[in-house]
């Protein structure tokens, strides 16, 4: 019962020795902040590479992919074999290749990873839809600047938003005018592009029975009279290449669409007039892109003219600054995956499942099953044709390395415990040595060795559980108010801590694990115990008339 | 209420030739040469002897908070010297009190703590919860008893020399000890508090038949008690009724 009051009196008046446990405290706090922003970080990164990547990939070792005629058995067999544990699947080609564009008539090129996808069932695999640009809110210093273009929750497809396409309709009148101009001038035209020829009204009445228009662009767009009498219409250019059959009314998107990462076509700078960093588009969405890529078999140049639908920022920054998604049949008709029923206009009716693919992206019901899904897609797909991973397999040395980083840094924080622990040994050490009147008092009064030594094993366990319990309300509660914290050191500071155009946050992303609480709690108070054990022997070791006479 | 010893032949306590020698580097200095002494049930002894005589070593060998080179200490018969220091701890508990020239009280706790501190220590978290307001009781009589009733709130710092010894005594009797040990009690205090404090030891003596062993220097506090025995160099030498 002594030892209870004892050590209850001893941590109430003992105040160096609270101020020993400060560390303690610092230490058990930082740990969870730290590890908070960790698995925060690590959360939102896994997340954002499931809004690209999906839960099981199928793909050919080849980048010709599957025989045209095997698309569809693939998806089969898979559907066979997994069917039960599959949520979604969405067939792709990736292939390597350039993404060219001019700016101000200077010609940017771009390496990049091509993804021919089809937007309904790849937004059901990975839910990238969320990641568009004109899906989300912009936002600045945590005030909503401009709201979404359109709403989020609208399914996945190639449209362009109205806004875009008025856009695109200004800078076709725009070019236009440029180049009547320079007709009528005889001056060079410096705007890069085939120089058009003004066309006269039947071809306009040709352009508006194009049947490549986009039906989709006709019902959204409004001024369908001003398309139609638009005299811009090229069908009938002697200059164009092969491709002068799709050219059209440059005021419509072309067939070909494309959702380009935005590492690709912004550029973040900071504006001289208020010195805030600002995003800078070289490609606006409604513009178009020239993609080329190689064909399969003979790996010839394959070059096609696609219109940005849409810009996408994952957050993930390899992806976002390689990554352009585009129409899956646009992709196989370019790569000669795919041709169209009618031989005479091969790129009528395209329709992917005849073409071939190089991916087959898989969602599951339950993450839980992908290594028994994987292990069956592997026994019954040929290995020598078909490779099977998980993403996390895929992405393998990324999540490591953030395992490896969390880790190292989790032992450092807690060598700065242990470190702590030395702190409260020292200052016990004293403490004991200040009580060694008291302890020969209690063993003159009938204390047993080892009642006195459980005083002070208490006291530390004591002075443990208040230090600790005392990190992990700061810990949690600068956890809770990190981006607040953030804030006002950035105010201090006169510059932003966390640049959230570099992190791509909005805000500091924080997972609290209560087990890891839990853990870093309980080790904290075990380090004070084990350093109480020590200075608590040597109490228990006192010889009371010694200790008696000690002054 | 005086009792007679049962058994003359026994004495309550006893001491029997104790040899006790300290170590200093390599020298081996002894205190204690052969010293034989023993109390009757209910009797007041005074050691009396110079610094350095070996008076309180041997009220510490005697209440156990040390061992004897040679010799034995017995109570009621019984060696008792020799018990593995759970049971030396639970005599000390149950049958010594301890009284001390400097007070020994523990500056964190109140006065009733203190007090309470032999009863704390005897029991375990559950049967002191069970008594406490029992030993609480017994507390607040016995500081009644000594007229510190109302500092009972205050802590050691807070009181002056006369009280603390007062508290002191509380704190050895609150359980119910047999023999009371006492360490030079008047010797930090000055004439009159210390006359207040052998009152206090003479009326526990007279009034409940406590047998009180005490080592002092000071011939006129010894003469209160009922016999002197002098020490000279750890050895004793003559045996006196007191005046």
């Amino acid at each position: 019962m002594y030892v209870i009051l004892l050590a209850g009196h001893y941590l109430r008046t003992k105040y160096i020795a609270l101020v020993s446990i400060i560390s303690i405290t610092l230490g058990v706090a930082t740990m969870i902040v730290v590890n908070s922003v960790m698995s925060g970080f690590s959360c939102e990164m896994r997340d954002r590479i499931k809004g690209i990547l999906a839960d099981v990939i199928v793909e050919t070792h080849s980048k010709d992919g599957t025989a045209a005629e095997d698309t569809l058995v693939l998806m089969e067999k898979v559907e066979e074999v997994v069917g039960d544990k599959i949520d979604a699947m969405t067939p792709t080609v990736e292939i390597y290749g350039m993404m060219s564009f001019d700016v101000a008539g200077h010609p940017f090129h771009r390496p990049v990873t091509l993804v021919g996808i089809v937007p309904d069932s790849k937004n059901r695999v990975s839910p990238m839809a969320e990641n568009l640009m004109t899906r989300q809110a912009i936002y600045k210093n945590g005030e909503l600047v401009l709201p979404p273009l359109r709403d989020p929750a609208l399914p996945l497809n190639w449209d362009l938003t109205p806004e875009h396409l008025e856009r695109r309709k200004d800078r076709a009148y725009e070019m236009q005018m440029r180049e009547q101009m320079s007709v009528e001038f005889g001056s060079t035209s410096t705007v890069p592009g085939p120089i058009q020829p003004v066309s006269n009204e039947v071809d306009a009445e040709a352009a508006s029975l194009d049947p490549f228009l986009v039906p989709a662009a006709l019902e959204s767009s409004e001024g369908e009279e001003s398309e139609s009498s638009d005299p811009f219409s090229n069908s009938a250019d002697p200059f164009n290449s092969g491709a002068a059959a799709e050219q059209q009314d440059p005021s419509q998107p072309l067939s070909a669409r494309v959702f380009v990462g935005a590492g690709l076509v912004t550029y973040p700078y900071r504006d001289p007039q208020t010195g805030e960093v600002e995003i800078g588009y070289l490609v606006q969405p409604g513009e178009d892109v020239n993609i080329t890529t190689i064909k399969t078999g003979v790996p010839e140049p394959a070059r096609f003219k696609a219109t940005v639908a849409d810009v996408f920022k994952s957050g993930m920054s390899e992806y976002d600054s390689t990554l352009v998604f585009c129409n899956l049949e646009e992709l196989q008709y370019a790569r000669g995956m795919l041709t169209g029923p009618d031989v005479s206009h091969p790129h009528d009716n395209l329709d992917w499942r005849n073409g071939q693919i190089t991916t087959l992206q898989i969602k599951l019901k339950d993450y839980q099953d992908a290594d028994e899904v994987v292990r069956r897609l592997r026994s019954e797909l040929p290995s020598a044709y078909f490779a099977v991973n998980t993403w996390e397999q895929k992405q393998g040395p990324l999540l490591e390395a953030v395992k490896v980083e969390s880790a190292i840094l989790n032992v450092l924080l807690f060598l700065i415990i242990a470190v702590a622990g030395f702190g409260i040994l020292g200052i016990f050490y004293m403490v004991v040595v200040e009580k060694t009147r008291d302890i020969g008092i209690l063993k003159s009064l009938g204390a047993s060795s080892s009642g006195v030594m459980s005083v002070f094993l208490t006291y530390g366990l004591s002075l443990g559980m208040v230090g600790a319990g005392a990190g992990v309300v700061l810990g949690l509660l600068f956890v809770h108010y990190i981006n607040e914290i953030e804030g006002l050191i950035s105010s201090i500071m006169g510059h932003k801590v966390f640049d959230e155009e570099i992190y791509y946050f909005q805000k500091i992303p924080t997972v609290v694990d209560p087990l890891t609480v839990f853990l870093v709690a309980v080790s904290a108070i075990l380090i004070a115990v084990c350093a109480s054990i020590l200075p608590a022997w040597r109490a228990a070791s006192q010889h009371p008339v010694k200790a008696l006479r000690f002054e | 209420m005086r009792t007679l010893p049962m058994k003359p032949t026994v004495p309550h306590l006893c001491a029997v030739a104790l040899d006790k020698a300290y170590r200093k580097g390599q020298h081996r200095i002894p205190v204690l040469r052969g010293v034989d002494i023993s109390a009757q049930e209910g009797e007041f002894i005074s050691i009396v002897g110079q610094s350095g005589s070996g008076k309180s070593t041997l009220l510490h060998l005697m209440g156990l908070l040390d061992g004897p080179d040679v010799g034995e200490v017995r109570l009621k018969g019984d060696r008792i010297d020799n018990l593995p220091s759970g049971g030396r701890d639970r005599i000390r508990n149950q049958v010594f009190g301890f009284v001390f020239q400097s007070y020994h009280l523990l500056p964190e706790l109140s006065l009733v703590e203190n007090v309470l501190t032999p009863l704390l220590i005897r029991h375990n978290l559950f049967s002191y919860w069970r008594h406490r307001a029992e030993f609480r009781e017994q507390a607040t009589e016995i500081i009644e008893r000594v007229g510190l009733t109302h500092r009972l709130r205050h802590r050691p710092s807070e009181l002056s020399g006369g009280e603390l010894q007062r508290a002191a005594i509380a704190r050895a009797l609150v359980a119910s000890p047999e023999v009371l040990l006492a360490d030079e009690p008047t010797g930090n205090l000055d004439a009159h508090t210390g006359s207040e404090i052998m009152d206090l030891l003479c009326s526990l003596n007279e009034d409940e038949g406590l047998t009180i062993i005490m080592v002092t220097h000071d011939e006129k506090i010894a003469n209160l008690s009922q016999r002197i025995v002098r020490l000279t160099e750890g050895r004793i030498q003559e045996l006196e009724e007191a005046a």
